[in-house]
C-alpha cells in the first residue's frame, strides 16, 4: 500500500493514507463501499469485450445475482467449517429450509401472501432453529462423524421434502412464488433483473458485516480457540457445546436467509434444487476460496458459479460455433463436476489453505500433529 | 498413531458374551423371517450381503487410518460397471447362462476380474490422493474423498452416458425350487453364499494370517507397529486392495441380482453401508457384516410397511440416533472409543 501511495502526488497520497486508517478503524463502512464499487464495476465489466459477446446485460445481471447467492452461501458455510472446523457436509438442507419457508407463506400454493422482508428475518430464524436442533445431539461428536451425521441430515430433508407432497408438492416443487416488494414505492419485476441484483449485494454486505464483527467478537475468538485446539479450548474455560452450537446456529441462519431471497428470485423451489451437488459446490468454494477467509470464499463461490453458469456453457456454444473439431463435441458443462472433484484433490494435496488463504487459520493445515478436525 | 495430546485412549474392548450374540441373531432372523415372509426376508438378506461387503470397506478403511473413505460408494459404482462390461462385452451374454460348466467360468472370470480391477482401482487411490495426505489432518484426506468420489461418478458418467444400463444377469434367474408356495430363486442362495464365504476368508484373513495381524497392529497403534517391522504403506495398501476388491464382488453382486446400474448408485449405497458400518462399530469387521443385514433389514421392512419412499430417511435417522447414543456401535471396536 505504501509503495502504491508513495508513486502519487502528496495530496492524493494523503487522501489516499486518510482512507486507508478510515477504512481500518471502521471496517463495516469500507465493506459497505467496496461492495457499492463493485456492484457498479461487475455491470460494466460485464460489458467490456470479452464477456460483453458472450450474453447479454440483463443475462450477466442475473449471473451475478445467483453467484451472490452462492457466495452469500459460501460465507455462511465458512462461519461452521472455516471459523468453527466442523465440517458440515448438509449445509444445502437449511438453504432449502429458508426457501420453503417463503415458498410456503408466499405462493399460491396454501394462499397465503405474507410480505418478503419479515419472512427474510424468519427463514434466518428458522434456519437457526434448525441448525440448533440438528447440532445438539451431535456436536459433541468428533469431526469426520459429525460430518456423516449432517450428510444424513442434507439428505433426509429433500427426501422429506419430496414425500410430504402434501405439504411441499413434491417433486414439481412450489411454483409461482410472490416477488418481494416495497408497498407505495416499487413492485419487483422479474423482467428486470436490477431490483434483484441490488438486493442481493445489500444482503451480501450485511451478511459480510455479521460475519465479520462476529469473528472479531468473543464468540468469533472462541469459534477459532475450538478450531485450533478443542481441548485447550475447553481447559481455557470456553463452552466448547455452546461456542459450537452457535457456529452451527450463525451459518444455518445465513443459510436460511439467502434461501428466502434465491425463493423469491427463482419463483420456483423443488427437492432437486437442494441436493448433495449444492452442499458439495459450496464445500468446494470454501475450499479453494480459503477457509476461514471471508473475502476468499465468497470470491471462490462467486467464480465457480460463473465459470459452471456462464463460461463453460458458452465454451460449448463457441467451439460449436467455430465447428473445431473434438472440441466441439464436448459438452463442457458435464466435466463441471469432474472440475469440483479434482479441484478439490489438488488444491489439498497442493495448496490446502486455499487461493486466498485466512490470515489468522493455521494449524489446520500447517501443523502435521493436529489429528482432531 | 499421533494421539491429542494429554488423551489418554483407554481402550474399553467389549467382547460379548460368545453365547449370546448367535442367539440375538438366530432370533431375530426367525422373528424376521415370520414377519417379512420368504421372498422379502430372502431379498432382505441379499440386499444385506451387497451393503456388508461394501461396510467391510468402509470399516477396514476406517480402523486402520481413521478415514472416512467417501469414495468407496463410487468405488462400488464402478464395480457394477466392470461387472456389466465383463459380462456383457467379454463375454457377449445377454440373459442367464444355463450350462453349469459355462455358468462356473462366466461367474468365476466375473469375480475375479472385477475384484481384481477394483482392488487395483481402490489402492491407487490410496497412493495418490490419501497417502500423501496422510500426516495431514482429518479434514484434508476427508475433502479429497469426496473430490475423488465426484471424479469416480463423473468419469462414469462420462463414458456411459447418465442412463440406467441393463446388467446382464448370467446366473439364471429362472431357476429355483418351490418351498411350500414359495418359489425360492437360487439366484438369491447364491448371492447370499458368494458374500458369507467371502466374509468368513476375510475374516480368516485378518485373524490368522501375518499380513492379518499386521493389520490389526496397524489399526491399534501404527507408530509402534512400524517399530516392530511393519511395513506401514504396504499394509494400509492391503487394506485398500482388500475394502475396494470386496465393494468390487458388492458390484458384480448388485448387477447379478437387480441386473441394473446407473452412476448415482454409489451414493446412497455407500450412505447406507456407512451406516451399516456405524451400526456394528466401527473398525469392527463382524459388526460391519452386521450392521449391513440389519440396515437391509430396516429398509425392506419400510417397504413393507408402505413406508417404501421412506427407506432412505429411516436409514439417515437410524444413522444420527446411532451415532448420537450409542458412537461406538452395537459391538463395539478398537476405535469407538475415539468417537
Amino acid at each position: 500500500m505504501s509503495r502504491l501511495t508513495s508513486r502519487l502526488p502528496a495530496p492524493l497520497a494523503r487522501l489516499a493514507a486518510r482512507l486507508t486508517t478510515h477504512f481500518t478503524s471502521h471496517r463495516s463502512q469500507g465493506i459497505f463501499f467496496a461492495i457499492v464499487a463493485l456492484g457498479i464495476l461487475l455491470p460494466i465489466l460485464s460489458r467490456v469485450p470479452p464477456f460483453g459477446a458472450l450474453q447479454s446485460i440483463n443475462a450477466w445481471t442475473n449471473a451475478f445475482t445467483i453467484a451472490v447467492i452462492y457466495s452469500i452461501l459460501a460465507i455462511g458455510l465458512n462461519v461452521v467449517i472455516g471459523f468453527a472446523g466442523l465440517l458440515d457436509l448438509g449445509y444445502a438442507a437449511f438453504f432449502a429450509l429458508g426457501g420453503y419457508t417463503y415458498a410456503l407463506v408466499a405462493s399460491p400454493f396454501l394462499n397465503i401472501h405474507l410480505p418478503f422482508w419479515p419472512v427474510l428475518i424468519i427463514g434466518a430464524i428458522i434456519g437457526a432453529i434448525f441448525g440448533v436442533l440438528l447440532g445438539a445431539p451431535t456436536l459433541r461428536l468428533r469431526g469426520d462423524y459429525l460430518a456423516i451425521v449432517t450428510l444424513g441430515f442434507g439428505e433426509i430433508v429433500p427426501i422429506t421434502l419430496l414425500n410430504a407432497d402434501k405439504f411441499t408438492a413434491g417433486t414439481i416443487g412450489i411454483g409461482g412464488i410472490d416477488k418481494p416488494n416495497i408497498p407505495g414505492l416499487y413492485n419487483f419485476d422479474l423482467t428486470n433483473p436490477w431490483p434483484f441484483y441490488i438486493l442481493v449485494l445489500a444482503m451480501l454486505a450485511i451478511v459480510v458485516i455479521v460475519v465479520y464483527r462476529l469473528e472479531d467478537s468473543k464468540i468469533g475468538r472462541a469459534w477459532e480457540a475450538i478450531r485450533e485446539d478443542e481441548l485447550a479450548a475447553e481447559s481455557s474455560g470456553i463452552n466448547t457445546t455452546i461456542s459450537k452450537l452457535q457456529a452451527f446456529a450463525v451459518g444455518a441462519a445465513i443459510a436460511g436467509f439467502i434461501g428466502v431471497f434465491n425463493a423469491a428470485k427463482l419463483t420456483i423451489v423443488a427437492p432437486d434444487m437442494f441436493g448433495f451437488v449444492v452442499s458439495v459446490s459450496t464445500l468446494s468454494a470454501v475450499v479453494l476460496g480459503g477457509m476461514g477467509n471471508v473475502v476468499g470464499v465468497g470470491i471462490g463461490a462467486f467464480v465457480i458459479y460463473l465459470i459452471q453458469s456462464v463460461f463453460l456453457k458458452q465454451l460449448s456454444i463457441l467451439f460449436t460455433q467455430l465447428s473445431i473439431p473434438i472440441l466441439k463435441d464436448i459438452d463442457f458443462l458435464q466435466f463441471q463436476y469432474v472440475l469440483y472433484g479434482a479441484a478439490l484433490v489438488i488444491m489439498m494435496l497442493r495448496r490446502p489453505q486455499g487461493i486466498f488463504p485466512a490470515r489468522r487459520r493455521h494449524r489446520t493445515f500447517t501443523d502435521a500433529t493436529g489429528n482432531s478436525k | 498413531m499421533a494421539e491429542k495430546a494429554g488423551v489418554v485412549s483407554v481402550r474399553t474392548e467389549r467382547a460379548p458374551s460368545r453365547l449370546l450374540l448367535p442367539l440375538v441373531v438366530v432370533a431375530f432372523l426367525a422373528a424376521m423371517l415370520a414377519w417379512l415372509g420368504l421372498t422379502q426376508f430372502l431379498n432382505a438378506l441379499t440386499l444385506g450381503a451387497v451393503y456388508a461387503l461394501i461396510a467391510l470397506g468402509y470399516t477396514m478403511v476406517y480402523g486402520i487410518i481413521e478415514l472416512i473413505n467417501f469414495a468407496h460408494g463410487d468405488v462400488f459404482m464402478v464395480g457394477t460397471f466392470v461387472s456389466m462390461f465383463v459380462s456383457g462385452t467379454l463375454l457377449k451374454e445377454k440373459n442367464g447362462i444355463e450350462d453349469i460348466s459355462a455358468l462356473v467360468f462366466g461367474l468365476v472370470l466375473v469375480f475375479v476380474i472385477t475384484i481384481a480391477v477394483m482392488a487395483v482401482i481402490g489402492a491407487l487411490i490410496e497412493r495418490f490422493a490419501y497417502r500423501p495426505l496422510r500426516k495431514a489432518p482429518k479434514l484434508a484426506p476427508l475433502i479429497t474423498a469426496i473430490g475423488v468420489s465426484f471424479i469416480l461418478q463423473n468419469a462414469v458418467q462420462y463414458f456411459f452416458g447418465p442412463l440406467t444400463y441393463n446388467v446382464p444377469q448370467i446366473f439364471p434367474v429362472t431357476w429355483a425350487f418351490m418351498v411350500g408356495e414359495t418359489r425360492v430363486p437360487l439366484l438369491n442362495l447364491f448371492v447370499i453364499s458368494v458374500a458369507a464365504v467371502l466374509m468368513f476368508v476375510l475374516q480368516l484373513f485378518i485373524s490368522r494370517t501375518r499380513t492379518g495381524r499386521a493389520m490389526r497392529t496397524t489399526a491399534m497403534d501404527r507408530d509402534a507397529s512400524s517399530l516392530m517391522g511393519v511395513d506401514i504403506n504396504r499394509t494400509i495398501m492391503i487394506t485398500f486392495l482388500i475394502g475396494s476388491g470386496l465393494a468390487g464382488a458388492a458390484g458384480v453382486i448388485h448387477g447379478l441380482y437387480y441386473g441394473n446400474t446407473n452412476f448415482t448408485i454409489g451414493f446412497a449405497s455407500g450412505l447406507k453401508a456407512f451406516t451399516a458400518a456405524v451400526l456394528g462399530g466401527i473398525g469392527n469387521t463382524a459388526g460391519a457384516a452386521l450392521g449391513g443385514f440389519l440396515i437391509a433389514f430396516v429398509e425392506v421392512g419400510a417397504v413393507v410397511l408402505g413406508f417404501s419412499r421412506w427407506g432412505g430417511a429411516v436409514v439417515f435417522s437410524l444413522l444420527v440416533i446411532f451415532l448420537v447414543f450409542r458412537p461406538t456401535g452395537l459391538l463395539g471396536s478398537s476405535t469407538g472409543d475415539r468417537a
